[in-house]
């Protein structure tokens, strides 16, 4: 006999519990642990797994229906910024390097995202985390297609955006962000999602995505901004599933909260890490700037972390360990990042330029403690350097961080004239640290970390070079031999923005035959 | 004492949204950045589905509101008729 249909919608709580509770299954042919081998090893130990709740209790249907709508809107909006020359409306073509850092260094790991967030969807034991990580795996692929279909449309005009997968795995200051997510998939699954759910979607997110793409609107960029909100809709639904998970592995073992402790202090610090790209890109490429890093970061690091770890007190979860060094380096984070870059503009796959006076004025009244003391010495002296015809290039290889993989430059946290070197003896090899906390990163997991591809090491190793090059011919230049393996064209991708093809163009099709100051 | 907040796109579908939780929370204060409105609230926000469904004149499901969302912080509960943002328990 046909079911009675129901004389009312069900609410929104009784879908959601029919989706995530009602389908799954005490497994009988095989024991769960052996359906479920990984969730374990960790030592997280769940007991009910049903405790586990998306807040915004979202079922397959709203979210194909909610996900098509934003793809809707974004891609009428990416047809109309190709179809009315939108690449010209941005604010200066300095704004472009932005871009290129973008599709460099954050939408690979977009792609990464995708896949860790399918690997936990198929391996957790509880239904509803599945779901949610199969959402969030669906989510980030999305992600990185949008961003490959914008940023196309200034591939076509401009240089250094060719080919950003071919660099993430190869280029040196690519294997900040690459070791990142590289660390995070190679950890257990609740390890991965403590990592990227929490650590980096919950605590550190808004400081790239937020301001960051408020930044494009305000330079003009309306194909970026709207992929970076797009994006950022979905991210408040992975931010709001990040609480709930730290929330879900405390509440479930007091035995849990200490290992969740040293994966948040982890975490942290490398999220943190990453987030120096990030510092550079806000003070230093955006032509017309939102706010600083400083501002960013005492906004949503600051106030709002300070908020969320007040929360998190109550199940003993204390703030990460790395958190008053970063305060302490948000006056100093991007004027180092930017002065290394600067150095390296020869070897870097985007172009560097000294702020102009306006700018260096801007940063003083952002950093009045330390711009003018530290770093406008610094940026004055190369200015004239350039201006007599002496652009300075570094044309040596730096040090770099075994944990980060970040080029040793940040300074003592109580002593910014200072480089701050750290090291740690493993196995009879010495190994060197940019801070306290990324030497205990490694002292802790040590058999991980020594296995990092550091470029710098590889390079010297001969390992980054094109099949046949002979480093031993007289006149033998390594680091273009280092760019042709990295398919760099020399000489267009690279150097200072001034000068620079990207630079000449823009004024050429603004009608400015001059090509650029 | 710690903030919540909640942060959309400025935009048309955003502003009845907007309206109504500044309305509906009095200590909300609101900050216009391009592109977006971010709106902060001490320990506590609510966003309830007949304020919004009482300006636009139309029925409104409250998960349209994703549509439109950047970013927001705090525990979230959300049912049929409100989405509460809150730090206390």
């Amino acid at each position: 006999m046909d079911m009675e249909a129901s004389k009312k919608k069900l609410g929104l709580k009784e879908r959601y519990n029919h989706l995530t509770r009602g389908l799954g299954w005490e497994t009988t042919y095989q024991p769960m642990e052996k359906v479920f081998p990984y969730t374990r090893y960790e030592g997280i130990k769940i007991h009910d797994w049903d405790k586990w709740e998306d807040p915004f209790r979202l079922t397959m249907d709203a979210y194909w229906k909610y996900q098509g709508e934003k793809e809707k809107k974004l891609y009428a909006i990416i047809d109309a910024f190709a179809q009315n020359n939108g690449h010209l409306g941005v604010s200066d073509a300095r704004y472009i390097n932005t871009l290129k850092l973008f599709i460099q260094g954050v939408s690979p790991l977009e792609y990464m995202a995708h896949r860790g967030f399918a690997h936990v969807g198929r391996q957790f034991d509880g239904v509803s985390a599945r779901i949610a990580c199969q959402m969030q795996s669906v989510d980030e692929l999305r992600h990185a297609q949008t961003q490959m279909h914008t940023v196309s449309n200034y591939n076509k005009y401009y240089n250094g955006m060719h080919s950003w997968r071919h660099w993430h795995d190869r280029v040196w200051y690519l294997s900040v962000p690459k070791s990142f997510f590289d660390d995070a998939m190679s950890a257990g699954p609740f390890e991965f999602v403590v990592a990227i759910s929490f650590a980096f979607e919950y605590v550190l997110t808004n400081l790239l995505f937020v301001p960051f793409m408020s930044g494009a609107a305000y330079n003009g960029d309306m194909a970026t901004v709207t992929f970076g909100f797009s994006a950022q809709s979905d991210e408040s639904r992975h931010m709001t599933l990040g609480l709930e998970i730290i929330k879900f592995i405390l509440e479930q073992d007091p035995g849990n909260v200490p290992i969740v402790q040293r994966w948040l202090d982890k975490w942290f610090w490398r999220g943190y890490k990453v987030l120096t790209l990030v510092s550079m890109m806000m003070d230093y490429m955006l032509p017309k700037k939102v706010m600083s890093w400083k501002e960013a970061w005492e906004i949503y690091g600051e106030q709002n972390g300070g908020a969320l770890f007040n929360d998190l007190a109550r199940y003993g979860i204390r703030k990460p360990k790395g958190w008053e060094q970063a305060s302490i380096e948000k006056d100093h984070l991007s004027h180092q990042a930017w002065s290394t870059f600067y150095n390296y503009g020869a070897a870097a796959l985007f172009h560097t330029w000294t702020p102009t006076d306006g700018e260096k004025d801007w940063l003083s009244a952002k950093y009045p403690d330390t711009f003018d003391k530290l770093y406008r010495p610094r940026f004055e002296h190369w200015e004239q350097q350039a201006k007599e015809g002496k652009r300075f290039y570094n044309g040596t290889l730096p040090m770099l961080c075994t944990t980060c993989q970040i080029p040793m430059f940040f300074t003592e946290p109580t002593d910014p004239t200072k480089i701050c070197y750290r090291e740690s003896d493993y196995k009879g090899d010495k190994y060197h640290f940019c801070s306290d906390h990324c030497k205990d990163i490694f002292d802790y997991e040590p058999e991980k970390y020594v296995q990092s591809w550091l470029p710098v090491h590889q390079i010297y190793q001969g390992n980054c070079f094109n099949p046949g090059v002979d480093p031993t011919v007289p006149g033998f230049d390594p680091l273009r031999a280092v760019l042709d393996y990295y398919h760099t064209n020399f000489g267009r991708d690279n150097f200072d923005f001034e000068g620079s093809e990207d630079q000449k163009n823009f004024a050429r099709w603004h009608g400015d035959d001059a090509g650029g100051a | 004492m710690s903030k919540v907040f909640i942060a959309f796109q400025a935009n048309e579908d955003s502003r009845p949204v907007i309206e109504a939780i500044l309305e509906d929370n009095p200590d909300a204060v609101s900050t216009t950045s391009p592109a977006m409105v971010k709106i902060d609230c001490k320990d506590r926000l609510v966003i309830r589905r007949e304020s919004i469904e009482s300006r636009i004149g139309r029925s409104f499901d409250l998960q349209e509101i994703q549509l439109n969302l950047i970013t927001l912080t705090g525990h979230l509960d959300e049912d049929d008729d409100q989405l509460t943002l809150s730090w206390k328990r």
